[in-house]
């Protein structure tokens, strides 16, 4: 025993290494609840001093952000009522809304690695949870994957695991969006069948058969596409329709329905 | 002494602070991310004990990994990166001894010495980190290609980082 200790002593250069290595792996592999504790003690910190440095920065971006800000009210304004010249009054039941937006700044962001993550300063005190959609004015953004009741952590779409359900918008034919892992303003639409033609500006939305993102969210444009003679599925490289190294304020979509939904999808009917 | 300390503590911090704050800004087509911060763990005195660099990269990976909200990744290549550097001294032959006193620098050991030092410690570190971040053998030229433009930048600047301290790391 003696003997061991001595030995450890020797070596204990090797093996404060491996025991670091191991701390470190156990970040690494962690799940989502040790993820989330995780964030929990470090978010306060790292969230603060974050936000601090983001209340700078946004001086020197103020001027894009409000004009952002001014076409989208343009925008909403033109769906309102009253800017019908016949409005149906007896269509619009309030109670009948499936989605609520909850506005939030992204207080940091990056673009550059193959797992991409946003942090949103608002978290589960505001009403954000897991698994709820993040979007912009222009289009689709990420998944919230964690939460803290102040900060939340998004899942980019730029997340080499991330697969968004998408559509294309003029034939309503259904593909998987991937990021290619290379550059931040292209991904790629997989699973186009073979009979199906694209051209270059052909829209992609979201499909809307997920739980996270309401139908018609945008995703992006075709960019390039060549079809293989000899493959049933094809891949076309498409350009997203938000330039995500350019995100002051996002939107997280709560699905007001969603419990309503899953219980269907979980209790199905037994046909027999 | 305390003054050594002392700056090695600066440095950790103002390497952090351009990491995640201006360094994590800047990107060129998503294939170049230097991660400049290893030059602390570069430019720690050789007399660093192990238990003190191996924590010390710790702490540094670590700093890094909960600004930067990947968890873990670079905790565990500044680790072996440490590990590695004891090695990697006695592995590179140098025409000057040792002194007491000496750093790794341009300026104490030669730039072909503190090329090569940088450069193995530098790819280990960046290979360690981009596999581990994408944890799977799929891509692996497509990463390895990464490993590489990324080492080079980052190597880039540290060798720019060394001439513009020339002065200052030579008094000190």
């Amino acid at each position: 025993m003696r003997n061991l200790f001595s030995y450890i002593l020797k070596q204990y250069f090797f093996f404060l290494f491996l025991l670091l290595e191991v701390i470190a792996f156990s970040f690494v592999l962690q799940n989502n609840f040790q993820r989330a504790t995780f964030l929990n003690s470090t978010g306060k910190v790292t969230g603060t001093i974050l936000s601090a440095m983001n209340n700078v920065s946004e001086y020197l971006t103020l001027k894009r952000a409000n004009e952002k800000l001014v076409n989208e009210n343009a925008h909403l304004r033109n769906l309102l009522p009253d800017s019908y010249l016949i409005t149906d009054k007896e269509e619009h039941y309030s109670r009948d809304s499936m989605y609520r937006y909850i506005g939030a700044k992204v207080i940091s962001n990056s673009v550059n690695h193959q797992k991409n993550y946003l942090m949103l300063n608002k978290g589960s005190r505001h009403g954000i949870a897991r698994d709820m959609g993040v979007i912009t004015s222009d289009g689709i953004v990420g998944t919230v994957v964690d939460v803290t009741p102040q900060f939340s952590r998004v899942m980019s779409v730029l997340h080499i695991n991330n697969k968004i359900n998408g559509r294309i918008l003029k034939n309503n034919h259904l593909g998987t969006v991937e990021w290619t892992g290379n550059y931040y303003r292209n991904g790629m639409l997989v699973d186009i069948p073979m009979h199906v033609e694209l051209y270059p500006g052909d829209t992609i939305i979201t499909s809307g058969n997920s739980l996270i993102f309401p139908e018609g969210i945008m995703v992006g444009t075709v960019e390039e596409y060549n079809k293989l003679p000899n493959e049933k599925f094809n891949t076309a490289l498409i350009q997203y329709a938000v330039d995500y190294n350019n995100l002051y304020y996002v939107y997280v979509i709560v699905n007001l329905k969603k419990k309503e939904q899953m219980r269907l999808e979980k209790n199905p009917t037994n046909d027999q | 002494m305390t003054s050594k300390v002392f700056i090695n503590i600066i440095r950790f911090l103002i390497l952090v602070f351009l990491q995640v704050f201006i360094l994590e800004n800047i990107n060129l087509r998503g294939y170049i991310n230097p991660y400049l911060y290893v030059y602390f763990i570069l430019l720690l005195p050789f007399e660093t004990p192990g238990w003190l660099l191996l924590i010390s990269s710790f702490v540094l990976g670590f700093s890094i990994d909960t600004f930067l909200g990947t968890m873990g990744i670079h905790t565990a290549s500044s680790v072996l990166m440490a590990f590695s550097r004891p090695l990697v001294i006695k592995a590179i032959p140098s025409r000057k001894d040792f002194e007491p006193g000496m750093k790794p620098s341009i300026s104490d050991l030669g730039f072909l010495w503190f090329f090569s030092y940088s450069l193995i410690l530098i790819l280990i570190h960046h290979l360690a980190l981009f596999y581990i971040e994408v944890f799977r053998f799929t891509d692996f030229f497509n990463t390895f290609l990464r490993v590489v433009i990324s080492s080079f930048f980052t190597l880039l600047l540290v060798i720019i980082a060394q001439y513009l301290f020339f002065k200052a790391s030579g008094k000190n």
